[in-house]
């Protein structure tokens, strides 16, 4: 199987509130609230890094969780994000990495 | 006809209008007393054309684009432009107050969008110098808890509430965009003390709130008319920075004045 290599977009807004990532879309206003694991996949969405790796090392290690299972979540959630335009998903890194979205701890 | 100018300022931004139709001038003096300034300089500028049929005959929703500096306004009841580096803009709108008061809100939200404010639903109140929020959609109580507000507060709004930003603080100012009860609120401004999110309920009672949950109701009651990139990222990063110097609660209300003991 390919790699995939994810990218946030630059028509977000995002901010990290009380632990969870409020993200918005700029180009059609809707509104996500991620959990601490797809967090730590937004935040390590640089482009460069495959999804496989992100999911080994955000996740797999800092959540204590199953790969299968991560795997099969990270997935699920990438493909949601990207079918609102969230996320950007490509089989070959990005070349230049997603603009730095409006994020503000 | 001689052009003359009428000058309404709200929340401190002072949009000056040129038309030359008497009547016209005349239904904006009546429809914003209280809100009229004498000053002649102001910082936005419209001309105003008034027409013998809308411009546009639809029942078409409000419509607000960009392209680089321009908007772009029209309902089927109105026509309007501006630039806002200039400061300048142009009306065509039939001698009613519905209309300019549509462009106006718009306006208005866009000038405060750069400042990092925003207008809301929700009521507004002055009590003891500060200013309370009570914001909600239609039939969450906004007219019912500023009718039931004590006789020392001040009504800034039932219905629109204006948050400007100022050197990091944010104050709430009189409009006189009314609901149901119908009045203008009064010209005033306070620092906002307190946002409140307005549910009806067998009690009076005030419930903490998550950040995110704040976030996420603030953003259902902010105006705002286009689904512009730019916008929708300032008004996002406005109400991010509005919550982290001004606590949200939830407020579950019977219609009852005691309500008002709780709210300091």
């Amino acid at each position: 199987m390919s790699e995939k290599y994810i990218a946030r977009s630059s028509a977000i807004a995002s901010r990290l509130l009380g632990g969870e990532m409020m993200v918005m879309s700029a180009t059609d206003s809707t509104f996500f609230t991620l959990n601490e694991v797809a967090t730590a996949i937004w935040q390590a969405a640089d482009g460069r890094t495959p999804l496989s790796q992100i999911v080994a090392d955000k996740i797999c290690r800092e959540f204590e969780v199953d790969l299968k299972a991560a795997s099969r979540d990270a997935e699920q959630f990438v493909e949601e994000l990207s079918r609102h335009g969230i996320l950007l998903v490509s089989d070959h890194p990005f070349e230049i990495a997603s603009d730095s979205p409006t994020e503000a701890a | 006809m001689r052009e003359q100018a009428i000058t309404i300022e709200i929340g401190g931004h002072p949009i000056l209008l040129r038309t030359k139709d008497d009547y016209f001038r005349q239904l904006v003096a009546d429809r914003y007393a209280g809100f009229i300034s004498s000053s002649q300089a102001a910082s936005f500028e419209f001309d105003v054309d008034v027409l013998s049929t809308p411009p546009k005959p639809s029942d078409q929703d409000v419509l607000v684009e960009r392209r680089g500096a321009i908007w772009r306004m029209q309902r089927g009841d109105f026509l309007a432009q501006w630039d806002s580096t200039r400061g300048r803009g142009h009306i065509q709108q039939t001698a009613n107050p519905y209309s300019i008061d549509s462009v106006l809100r718009i306006v208005h939200s866009l000038i405060l969008a750069r400042e990092g404010g925003f207008l809301l639903h929700a009521a507004s109140v002055i009590r003891n110098g500060h200013a309370f929020l009570f914001a909600g959609v239609s039939g969450a109580g906004k007219t019912t808890i500023s009718r039931l507000a004590p006789g020392d507060a001040t009504l800034l709004t039932d219905e629109i509430s204006y948050v400007r930003r100022e050197c990091g603080n944010y104050y709430a100012c009189g409009t006189p965009f009314s609901g149901e009860l119908q009045r203008s609120g009064e010209n005033c401004a306070a620092p906002v003390r307190s946002l409140f999110f307005l549910e009806h309920g067998p009690e009076n009672k005030i419930e903490p709130m998550s950040q995110p949950a704040a976030l996420r109701r603030l953003l259902r009651n902010t105006l705002f008319f286009a689904e512009d990139e730019e916008l929708v990222k300032r008004i996002f990063q406005a109400a991010g920075e509005f919550l982290d110097r001004v606590p949200a609660q939830g407020l579950t209300f019977l219609p009852d004045p005691r309500v008002w003991s709780m709210i300091q």
